[in-house]
């Protein structure tokens, strides 16, 4: 069956090298941060785990920045490729933000005494994280496939704006954010910035691959209950 | 500027001679202290960053439960279709909504002031109560507070009354939203009532101004999408 708005032939190769690439990355990003980056001489091993929390949060970020353009697309020309583009980014995005939030919390155990601290970017994160069920939420209970499309595109695009100003309000509240690891913190050493752009890169393929996939599964659905429709 | 208004006056005539959402506003606003007074405690040695809390989630829950009748009443006898039907720019129509909005929420928080003041500070230790050092500041807050999370909320309603879920999707879309004006606001009011002075707040009041800037602009902006057919 041929997927409407796609050529077959190259989609299919394009789809191969896509994931040959992405295993081949995230293979090396898990030896780099397992062998090749050294041991962090204050946090130790769990540092490593940094490494993985760095790629998805990134990953989550461009996925909610998809989210944004993809809606404010959707609002402009009113075409369901669209919709469908940020709907499945959205869901990606949850996904791997919920393994942001999981990773941090079990760095943060060993590093921070805690699992969870209201600090200025978790409080984001958590709103953030909420904002995005809110999102699907919203969804699943709006009604209408036109309605569903348009009211999640206006949420989406009020929450990607709001995101900034909570971030700036979340740091008024407590000004003692600990000092997180990273390039800011005074020289890291080659070795860790490789692993890190590694997996960043390699995070983000998975991103772009998943989003393909998902969107691809997500037009066949809506080819069928196209079909389903109209055969009664 | 007229046509804003024209759409505050009918909205004022019509709570006016109804006499709905006002009384109701008050009485839950009254019952909330009640049960906040009965759930703290409070005494004379009150902590002020806590009431500010209790007079912050006072206002935007009852706010919020006026907001959404507000759009409820339109939708009898169909008012809003011909609301739309009017030669006037979607924009216009969300501001008039805004503001009839602000002024009956502003209205209402008036009222409930004093009686906080009763209840819960008049005898509290260390209270300044200077008209130019704490009442006039305190007001001011209490109105760009208001028209942030009114702002929202005033979007919202529109949007919620036309989903599956209804009055239950409100709060869900709101609260994380707003966030910053809870934070700020609360941050606010806590400082004016220990007698801190201006610049110690003047950061999280430049971050209110820009919250209510930037969602009364996208809000009006975004508008004309919200509305559009919306019978489907």
């Amino acid at each position: 069956m041929r997927i409407a708005g796609t050529d077959p032939f190259s989609f299919k190769k394009m789809r191969r090298i896509l994931f040959f690439l992405t295993f081949a990355l995230m293979v090396l990003s898990t030896w780099m941060t397992l062998f090749y980056a050294p041991t962090e001489i204050v946090m130790g091993h769990v540092q490593r785990i940094f490494y993985f929390h760095m790629g998805t949060v990134w990953a989550a970020t461009v996925a909610f920045t998809v989210v944004f353009v993809a809606s404010i697309y959707y609002l402009r020309k009113e075409t369901a490729k669209w919709d469908t583009l940020a709907y499945c980014s959205a869901e990606i995005g949850m996904l791997l933000l919920t393994l942001t939030i999981i990773t941090g919390s079990i760095w943060a155990k060993p590093v921070w005494g805690t699992w969870w601290t209201w600090d200025p970017q978790l409080t984001t994160t958590f709103i953030l994280w909420v904002l995005y069920a809110v999102y699907l939420v919203l969804r699943s209970g709006a009604g209408g496939r036109g309605k569903k499309a348009r009211y999640s595109a206006i949420f989406a695009i009020i929450a990607y704006v709001d995101l900034p100003v909570v971030y700036v309000s979340a740091r008024i509240k407590r000004g003692i954010s600990p000092v997180v690891f990273g390039p800011g913190g005074g020289g890291i050493d080659p070795a860790m910035m490789h692993t890190l752009l590694v997996t960043l890169l390699g995070f983000t393929l998975l991103f772009v691959l998943l989003l393909g996939e998902r969107t691809r599964i997500m037009n066949m659905e809506n080819t069928l209950y196209a079909r389903g429709g109209r055969g009664g | 500027m007229n046509k804003i208004l024209l759409i505050f006056r009918k909205d004022f005539l019509v709570e006016w001679r109804s006499k709905q959402i006002f009384p109701t506003m008050f009485v839950f606003s009254l019952l909330l202290l009640l049960v906040f007074n009965v759930a703290f405690e409070f005494r004379s040695d009150v902590n002020f960053r806590t009431v500010s809390a209790v007079i912050w989630i006072t206002f935007i829950f009852s706010g919020l439960l006026a907001l959404g009748r507000s759009f409820s009443l339109e939708k009898e006898n169909n008012a809003f279709a011909f609301l739309l039907l009017t030669p006037v720019s979607r924009s216009y129509i969300y501001l008039g909504k805004l503001l009839s909005n602000v002024v009956m929420v502003l209205l209402s928080e008036l009222f409930i002031l004093p009686l906080f003041l009763l209840f819960f500070l008049f005898d509290a230790k260390g209270i300044s109560l200077s008209l130019t050092g704490a009442v006039l500041p305190f007001l001011g807050v209490v109105v760009l507070g208001t028209i942030g999370f009114v702002s929202l909320g005033t979007f919202f309603s529109s949007m919620a009354l036309n989903t599956k879920l209804r009055d239950m999707m409100l709060p869900l879309l709101v609260f994380p939203l707003i966030i910053p004006v809870v934070i700020t606001s609360v941050g606010i009011c806590s400082s004016i009532l220990e007698g801190r002075p201006f610049g110690y707040y003047a950061f999280s009041l430049q971050v209110l101004v820009s919250f209510d800037i930037i969602f009364v602009l996208l809000c009006s902006l975004l508008f004309e999408y919200l509305i559009e057919d919306s019978g489907d």
